[in-house]
């Protein structure tokens, strides 16, 4: 075959027509189609990011390399002060940092920003502990370092972050699960969906194809525009649901972060490439083997 | 070259649709194809595209053996062979002229040569005035020159009418039969299936009959069937 450059780019441009024009004929089914593939890959993605803001908290959580301890409120400061030998002594403790519950509280006001005067009586009757803030050496070590922490005698209590990022693990691993269980799940909708499309245009096609094949048509020549359908679903359902991804992650981040201050979401801008790249090569993927899958089982050529 | 030798067709159910057929069609040669329904015809047509393998035998066309050519070659093959069947097979809602395009295009010809063949073939088939119609606005006998246009358009070295005139009035008949024998005095081999009688007894072509499965006549001149032979005794 002596193809030049012009003709392989001419035949480029036939698929694109042709399959755009598959699309707009089967204009319900199309629409049909693309809803359906863009609501599984809506709920998917939704769970990725959530899987994906877990994973970050537990980053997070397990990166910061110091501990709050706080101290038996019965024991004096001196004794409190004290205790600052027993920590150092301790394996994995790079530096104790005393800190009286004094500064402790302003800090705390501090953190929340203006308006804080409604606890401004707080101040005679302050219900903060004096703590130590410590400092690991091998943030690895965390909860080993923890528990030898509050072994020590005058140590009531701590900031347990190993519990929350404990907890976090867990509820990331049936996220993960569920995430997994999903993508199969409403993976097999999509292509089943982006099947019956491009069966329906390749029976409405029919004689066209018989044409085809008489006249000498190669089977990938006679394939490609219904791949290109396939394909044009399964991106415009791509596009439809990064669109959704923004409006609606954006929304929930400014809800949450006004709820709860403490669960910060990772910035849409972040991940937003990442994400674009996913949906897209998702797209291109379902919309090919759906229609691959669709044409080698229904054109016999 | 066209080269049936000792071919044997039997389909699944049986029925031996051809037995021990031979025959030989050389290249620039035009040939009728003629015998009475379920003598064999659609068998052949149908091994000369490699739509079906011989159960027996060997069918050669081109340079192609029917019998052991793989799938994928099925395409090259079928770009030698122009067909023309009698329902026309055209495309409803695309123009004369994007029918015939059509078949540049799927076998990968460049925009260029298809604007400069397309219209040449359609005027060689004398219906190039009404290239911008739809094939429903046109004649049985327009429809089936666009359908010789479209057979033409890759320029093969053979061309295989299979019942051309069955949907075609006298008249229409005789001047499609003028044009392809026209083609065929450019060169191409020609293979007309046929069972209309008149036609074939116009032309004072090479005839090779079949009936039941076998060749029963093999010559130049008309209709010489033991078929129609019986059909005059009785």
């Amino acid at each position: 075959m002596n193809k030049n450059k012009s003709s392989v780019f001419s035949h480029l441009i036939y698929f694109i027509k042709e399959g755009f024009s598959g699309v707009f004929f089967h204009g319900f089914m199309s629409v049909a189609a693309i809803t359906v593939i863009a609501a599984c890959l809506l709920v998917t993605t939704t769970f990725l990011l959530v899987a994906y803001n877990i994973d970050m908290q537990i980053e997070d959580l397990q990166s910061s390399n110091e501990i709050v301890v706080y101290i038996d409120e019965t024991l004096t400061r001196e004794q409190a002060m004290a205790l600052k030998s027993g920590i150092t002594a301790l394996d994995n403790v790079a530096d104790a940092i005393f800190v009286t519950r004094e500064e402790f509280f302003e800090n705390f006001l501090d953190s929340l920003g203006e308006d804080t005067y409604v606890l401004d009586e707080l101040r005679e009757d302050n219900p903060m502990r004096d703590s130590f803030r410590v400092v690991m050496e091998d943030v690895a070590l965390h909860a080993e370092t923890l528990k030898a922490l509050t072994e020590l005698q005058g140590i009531a209590d701590s900031n347990s972050d190993v519990e929350l990022s404990e907890r976090l693990v867990q509820l990331r691993s049936v996220v993960n699960t569920v995430s997994l269980t999903l993508l199969v799940l409403l993976g097999t909708v999509s292509l089943f969906v982006i099947s019956n499309t491009v069966k329906l245009a390749l029976h409405a096609r029919a004689e066209e194809i018989g044409v085809m094949k008489m006249v000498g048509a190669t089977n990938s020549f006679i394939r490609a525009p219904f791949v290109v359908e396939g394909i044009i679903l399964g991106v415009a359902a791509s596009v439809f649901v990064f669109a959704a991804q923004w409006l609606v992650y954006n929304y929930l981040g400014a809800q949450l972060s006004q709820g709860l201050p403490i669960l910060t979401m990772v910035p849409f801008e972040e991940f937003r490439y990442r994400l674009a790249i996913i949906l897209f090569a998702a797209g291109v993927v379902l919309g090919m083997s759906g229609s691959v899958l669709t044409i080698k089982r229904y054109m016999k050529v | 070259m066209i080269k049936f030798q000792n071919v044997c067709k039997t389909y699944e159910n049986g029925v031996e649709a051809l037995k021990d057929v031979s025959f030989t069609i050389a290249d620039g040669e035009f040939v009728f194809v003629v015998g009475p329904s379920g003598s064999g015809k659609s068998t052949l047509v149908k091994l000369l595209c490699a739509e079906l393998k011989p159960t027996d035998g060997e069918v050669t066309v081109g340079e192609y053996d029917i019998g052991t050519m793989p799938r994928r070659h099925v395409p090259y093959l079928r770009r030698e062979i122009g067909v023309v069947f009698q329902d026309f097979r055209l495309i409803a809602d695309r123009t004369v002229y994007e029918n015939v395009a059509f078949v540049m295009r799927a076998v990968g010809a460049s925009t260029r040569s298809i604007r400069k063949r397309v219209p040449y073939v359609l005027e060689l088939v004398g219906i190039d005035h009404k290239a911008d119609r739809m094939p429903d606005e046109l004649s049985g006998g327009e429809q089936q020159r666009v359908a010789v246009a479209r057979a033409l358009v890759n320029n093969p070295d053979f061309i295989l009418a299979d019942e051309p005139t069955g949907n075609l009035d006298p008249m229409r008949s005789l001047e499609l039969m003028t044009l392809l024998s026209e083609i065929n005095a450019r060169g191409t081999t020609v293979v007309v299936v046929t069972h209309a009688h008149e036609i074939v007894n116009a032309f004072k072509k090479r005839v090779i009959t079949l009936e039941d499965g076998v060749v029963v006549s093999d010559r130049r001149g008309g209709y010489f069937g033991p078929g129609r032979i019986r059909h005059e005794q009785e």
